[in-house]
Formats: C-alpha cells, structure tokens, sequence
C-alpha cells in the first residue's frame, strides 16, 4: 500500500481540507486550514486542487516517511525547519520522498503552522462531506482525532515530480508586519467610543492559551457598556469576543459555531493566515479598515493564487555529493522553473 | 431605547448578520426562519451559507462574487415576502424514558420546584418545544418552551459526562444531548432516539422551526427503540403541521 507513515508527531498534526462548510446550521464547526493561503500554497505547488486534504503541522513538528513507492510532497507556510534525512532544505519545498528517507518538520526562525500536502491524493473517508479535523467533536481525519505515530495515511495515484528537490518561491507567505485588519462589529454597540479607542491603539500578546480553537490575547481589559451576556448567534472565523472579565479573544478555525459574548470585530478574511502565523508572546495591533478595504485585500489573496508558482531546482553545491546520488536526481540541476 | 429591526451587521467582509431583535421570542424567531427559507430558495450566486439561530440570520457569503450591498438589496426584496417561503412545520415526538436510572435527577428537580416527580414529568412531557438553533456541538439544539414551573438554575458544578442521548433541563430549556459529555444542566430522562447520527440520512433529526414533544416510555420500550435506533431506524414520529 502507497502512503505517508507518521513516525513522530508533536500535538496539534492534523489533516485538513478547506472544511466541512454548509453544517454549521446544525452545529458542526466547519475546521479547515489556520492559514488557507499556505494550505493553498502547498497543495498548488504538488499539482493539486488548492483545497485538497493536506497535513497542517503546528510547533509540535511532524516526521513523516513515504512508503510502498516514492512520491513528491511539498511543504509551505511559517519559516518551519524542514530537513530530509538530517539535510536543510528551504521552509517551502517541494521533494520527492524514496521509502524510508525521513522527512522531519520542526519549529523555525517564525510561524506556527505549516502545511505538507502531496503529490497525488490521501485516500481518508469524508465526513459530512470533508476530511477536516476537527478533534473536538471528534469528526474528520483519522478517527476525528490529531496524527499520531504509527499512523498510516493512504495516498491515491502517487507521483514523482520534476525538479525532484526545489525551493518553493512564495513571496505571498511573507506577511511582515504585525497590524491586523479587523472590520469593527458585529457587537460593536456593545462598547463605548473609549473602549473602541483602547482596542485599537493597545498593543496586545498573543497569549500561551492559544490553539486552533482561539487565539486568545493579553492587553488592557475592555469594559462592555450594556453587559456582557448576548443571546447566542452566529460566530464567523475572526471574530473577536470579548469574555466576562474583559479579555478579548480571536475564534480560529475550530470555534463554536455559536455563542453569546459580544463580538468586538472581526479579523478579516485575508488577514487570518498572518494572524494565526503569529507564536504565542508576539506583540500585535488591530486597524480598522471599510468593508472595501477588506475586499481589496481578499481580491489580492486570491490574485496571489492566481500567480504562476515558481520552483527553482536546488543545486549541488547545497547538498552533499552522498545526498543527492541517494536521491537519483535527473538532469541533476535546473533553472528554476514553473509547474503547470 | 428602541432599535430598528432588521439591523444588517457584518461578521467580517464575508458574513452578514441580519438581527431581527434582541431576545428570545418565537415571533422574533419566525422572522429569522422565514429569511432563511426564502434565501436557500433563491441560493443568489455568491451565497455560501447560512446560519439561523435565536433571533438573527448569519448570511456568510463569498464577497468577490456578490457585493455586500447587492446581499442587502436581496435580503430587502426577500423579507417583503419571506413569510409565504417557509415549509410547513413538523413536529416530532420523541420517546423518553424517566425512569430513576434515567432522569437520575427528577429527584432534585421536585426538590428544587416544589413539585412531586410525577408532575415533572407530567408538565415536561405536556409541553410542545421550538427547535430554536443548533450550536455548541453537531446535534446540539436548543428547545424553547420549557414550563416556568421547571425553570431551576444550573449545577454548582459540572457533572461527570451522562450517558449518550441524554435529556437535560436547565436555563430555562430543555435539550437532547447526543453525545456523552460532562454538563451543568439536570438529567430528567433518556431518549432512545439519535438526534444526530452519521451513518443515517438524514444524519441531523430535527430542523430549526420544527416542534418536537417528549412521550414518555419504560425501560421495556427504552430498550426495544434503542437497538432499533442504533441500527439507524429514526424512532420518533413525525407529524407535518398544516
């Protein structure tokens, strides 16, 4: 059987896919990438739809190994340490997997998440119409829960790409800055103009509490002008919910779909990825911007999608002479290059 | 202060919240249902979709393809007639057993009523609930219409997890939790029924709007529906409402 075995993973490995959207009317939380533009990324760069199931990995790190045959993977997202039986290569990659070598993720110079995506299709069951973990209701992956080692992932109709060993050149992943953009609302009118003010010119932390449900942040507490108890609604990914004693919080890819604290503001949808890249004890701002802004930012998410990926094979020099014999590269240096 | 209603709120570039009121009330609730109904019907280009709960619609939709403003026009053109989109009502009648080993806290609830354990059961198998929003976890519904004679305040802490398909009271609601999970609401009886199973279509029971009523059964039929519905029979009857 072709597939990808796990042999060590940190907490918090799980496979995802763009989520499980149209359930949330009956309470299923949608999961899906933390950052969708390095999901995208990295199944972009092995030839694959941009919402196809890949494997996001947080600081915990990840080693995997290719077994039954060789097939190419790639890897985008934070400035992760990715090494391939004990060598360097560049935190977005695209290399092809021999059995048995050993590709090993590991917290780099940034970032908390990236993404390993593969040539070729893991072979999971759906769930309500996705793969995508979500470990609190137990749904999607394996079992509903996070990768562990020992487990096996199938991949359908595998393939070897060429360059075998190539930098992947993602200028889009690189979102310096640590201001937010957050449209003001849905509960805005639940705070003063002076709480509104201390929310957007406080710098707040991205707090230890942190995970795929929320994000929570450390900063000035927020005082509700009417109360903090709202009749539950809806609760969009990026909204920012300020709790009882004042504490703000960001609901990430795993949240509740529903819930009864007044929502501040909401991250806007491009801004997510940058958000979520950010470690626990970062300093971060929020600005506010229009609904226009907010478009204009998603239509160049999308347009950075668009954007021919380009590969650029690694050269000898960057590899010992033993490495890349083992890895029988063909042609053995290129130009850098662009997939279909 | 008054405010007025439909208020449009966003959630973010790709969601809008159409609020219809502040409170829990099923006028309120008819209005958010009707919109629903009315938009899944149309499915304008760009619509992803949507979320119904107490007294709001979320609307999440792909901005690119249809512009925030042309949301708002849609679901202005939409509420002029959305009362005539909705299906009719269903109401459901869900078996449950509350029986000691069952409704482990009947005892508690009379204590803490002042009623006898037979008139709570009486007044929560009397009563026609509103399923009015899913949340928290899938399967998860919320029933209003709870007896004011039953409305007790939650647990000082949380109990151990209950077993699956558990009916609780509490907040002045009543639900049918699916899974096991620890709770700080109050156990009054078991369902056999699955008010959300995955390899059963459909795999969600109920849809916000229906009605649904609780029919009191012994451990005998408990037992009987139980290896019925776990072999993915729905158990419940289901009546459509004219």
């Amino acid at each position: 059987m072709i597939g990808l075995r796990v042999i060590a993973a940190g907490p918090g490995a799980t496979l995802q896919d763009r989520g499980r959207h149209g359930w949330l009317r009956f309470g299923v939380t949608p999961a899906g990438p933390m950052d969708r533009l390095a999901f995208a990324t990295a199944n972009r760069a092995v030839g694959a739809a941009p919402d196809a199931p890949a494997i996001e990995v947080s600081l915990g790190g990840l080693d995997v190994a290719a077994e039954g045959a060789a097939f190419s993977v790639a890897v985008a997202g934070g400035s992760f340490r990715i090494t391939l039986d004990g060598h360097e290569l560049p935190p977005a990659t695209r290399v092809e997997l021999e059995p048995r070598a050993r590709l090993s993720i590991r917290p780099g110079s940034a970032g908390s998440w990236t993404y390993l995506a593969v040539a070729g299709r893991f072979d999971v069951t759906p769930v309500l119409g996705s793969v995508a973990t979500h470990t609190r209701s137990g749904l999607g992956g394996l079992q509903g829960r996070a990768l562990a080692a020992g487990d096996f992932l199938p991949v359908c109709e595998p393939r070897c790409l060429r360059p075998s060993i190539a930098r992947v050149a993602t200028p889009w992943l690189d979102r310096p800055g640590n201001t937010i953009s957050v449209m003001l609302g849905p509960q805005d009118d639940y705070f003063d103009a002076d709480q509104i003010a201390v929310f957007l010119t406080a710098d707040w932390t991205v707090s230890a509490r942190s995970d795929r449900m929320a994000y929570g942040l450390e900063g000035p507490r927020l005082h509700h002008a009417k109360g903090f108890n709202i009749v539950s609604d809806g609760i969009a990914m990026g909204a920012i919910q300020v709790l009882g004693e004042g504490r703000p919080m960001v609901l990430m890819a795993d949240r509740q779909p529903t819930g009864g604290y007044p929502k501040i503001a909401t991250v806007i949808g491009p801004e997510l990825g940058r958000l979520a890249q950010l470690r626990p004890g970062t300093r971060l701002r929020f600005a506010p911007v229009s609904v226009t802004q907010a478009v204009a930012a998603r239509q160049a998410e999308a347009q950075a999608l668009m954007a021919p990926l380009q590969l650029e094979a690694l050269t000898r020099t960057e590899f010992s002479p033993e490495f890349l014999l083992g890895l029988n590269l063909i042609g053995g240096v290129s130009a850098g290059r662009e997939i279909p | 202060m008054t405010e007025a209603y439909p208020r449009f709120l966003d959630a973010g570039e790709a969601a809008l919240v159409v609020e219809f009121g502040a409170g829990v009330d099923p006028a309120i609730n008819d209005r958010v249902l009707a919109l629903d109904a009315a938009i899944l019907a149309e499915r304008p280009a760009g619509l992803s979709e949507t979320v119904p709960t107490y007294r709001s619609l979320m609307i999440h939709y792909d901005p690119l393809v249809i512009a925030r403003a042309d949301l708002i026009a849609t679901v202005e053109r939409l509420l002029v007639n959305a009362a005539a989109a909705r299906r009719p009502g269903r109401r459901w009648t869900i078996p449950c057993c509350y029986e000691p080993a069952y409704g482990e806290d009947i005892g508690r609830i009379a204590e803490m009523t002042g009623l006898t354990p037979e008139r709570v059961v009486e007044l929560h198998a009397g009563a026609t609930y509103r399923v009015y929003m899913y949340g928290f976890a899938p399967g998860f519904c919320y029933l209003g219409g709870l007896p004011p004679q039953l409305a007790v305040s939650r647990r000082e802490t949380p109990r151990a997890p209950h077993p699956p398909n558990t009916v609780l009271i509490g907040g002045g609601l009543t639900l049918v939790s699916t899974f096991s999970m620890p709770t700080g609401w109050w156990l009054i009886g078991r369902t056999p029924e699955r008010m959300f199973s995955l390899s059963r279509h459909p795999a969600f029971l109920v849809d916000v709007g229906d009605a649904l009523r609780f029919e009191p059964i012994d451990a005998t039929a408990f037992a009987a529906l139980d290896a019925r519905a776990a072999a993915d029979d729905i158990v419940a009857r289901r009546e459509i409402l004219k």
